[in-house]
């Protein structure tokens, strides 16, 4: 399995914690997730304290936190952010999401690229949610980016992965980046798609928080992720337009 | 001094960020920022607040 700064994690999936019907069905779905990584965000809080409530239930899960910058969509903005979410969450993790279009939430890449590289000189260790052009890739890395996380679809959207050519190409121009599709997940079949394509993790929310039944949905993403992993792992064959005959042809009988 | 907090105007007695956020009743673990520049945890105290200061703070809330 892929490290990330440092950290190798033994499940490739990376799971959020929005959008469940309860905080009992969130801390179960985890569990069956096997997820070693929770997304989580900042928001204001009340005097009565709710955040507190759901920080502990976090570090009781015992999960590394992934703080995002959700919704930001200056630079100036989600620096603040993630200065604040160092603060909170006590690490230099920071899932980097500039949103640069309302309907889509695809990333501005250029306040992405901007703000990757003041963070990354500021100690933070970026995980940039960006698209999959290679060239903004390459500038992220030049940023300081030691992970690229492109988009498989629009956030929420459950479309699996719009372009699987790219997202290929993405894992043959830097086969020594660890790479995550982050967004977009709506099936197992998705994560293990994107597993296959060589991607070292796979990060989702919405599949599972609002399946009918989202711990089933959560063992199914992990079976899946695994299964994707381990397919790419094993060295598939290549396909064909073609059939080539399986059985030997060699010593078949002439009756015909 | 009237201030901005989280969005709602209020009166307060207390001078500095500190201050303002016990007396508004604040405990636990967040991240504060006033006129959208960031005040860490330590600074707050020495970090004197001036009329119509907005401060925002923040909790842990679920992200994707």
């Amino acid at each position: 399995m892929r490290t990330f700064y440092g950290t190798t994690l033994a499940n490739p999936l990376m799971l959020g914690t929005a959008r469940y019907p309860s905080p009992k069905v969130l801390e179960a779905a985890f569990r069956e997730s096997g997820a070693a990584v929770a997304t989580v965000s900042l928001r204001r809080e009340g005097a009565d304290g709710a955040g507190q409530a759901f920080w502990q239930l976090i570090r009781d899960l015992g999960v590394l936190v992934l703080p995002n910058t959700a919704g930001c969509h200056t630079v100036k903005e989600a620096v603040t952010t993630a200065h604040m979410a160092r603060e909170v969450f006590d690490t230099p993790w920071i899932k980097l999401e500039l949103i640069g279009h309302t309907d889509s939430l695809q990333p501005d890449v250029f306040q992405l690229v901007e703000a990757a590289k003041i963070l990354s000189d500021e100690g933070f260790q970026v995980f940039p949610y960006t698209t999959d052009d290679l060239i903004v890739g390459e500038r992220l890395l030049a940023a300081g980016c030691e992970v690229l996380m492109p988009w498989g679809a629009p956030i929420g959207s459950g479309r699996g992965l719009s372009n699987p050519y790219a997202l290929r190409a993405m894992r043959a121009e830097f086969p020594d980046t660890p790479l995550v599709v982050d967004a977009g997940i709506g099936l197992p079949s998705h994560a293990a798609a994107a597993m296959e394509l060589g991607y070292d993790a796979v990060l989702l929310n919405t599949a599972v928080a609002r399946a009918g039944d989202p711990v089933a949905m959560a063992c199914a993403m992990r079976e899946a992720a695994e299964a994707g992993a381990r397919g790419f792992a094993a060295d598939p064959i290549e396909a064909r337009d073609m059939a080539e005959p399986s059985t030997p042809v060699i010593g078949k009988a002439f009756l015909a | 001094m009237q201030i901005t907090l989280n969005g709602e105007r209020r009166e307060i007695a207390a001078a500095t960020l500190e201050a303002a956020l016990t007396e508004c009743g604040f405990t636990g673990h967040f991240a504060t920022a006033v006129n959208e520049v960031f005040v860490p945890a330590t600074a707050r105290s020495g970090h004197a607040l001036s009329e119509g200061d907005r401060i925002e703070v923040l909790g842990a809330m679920q992200g994707g």
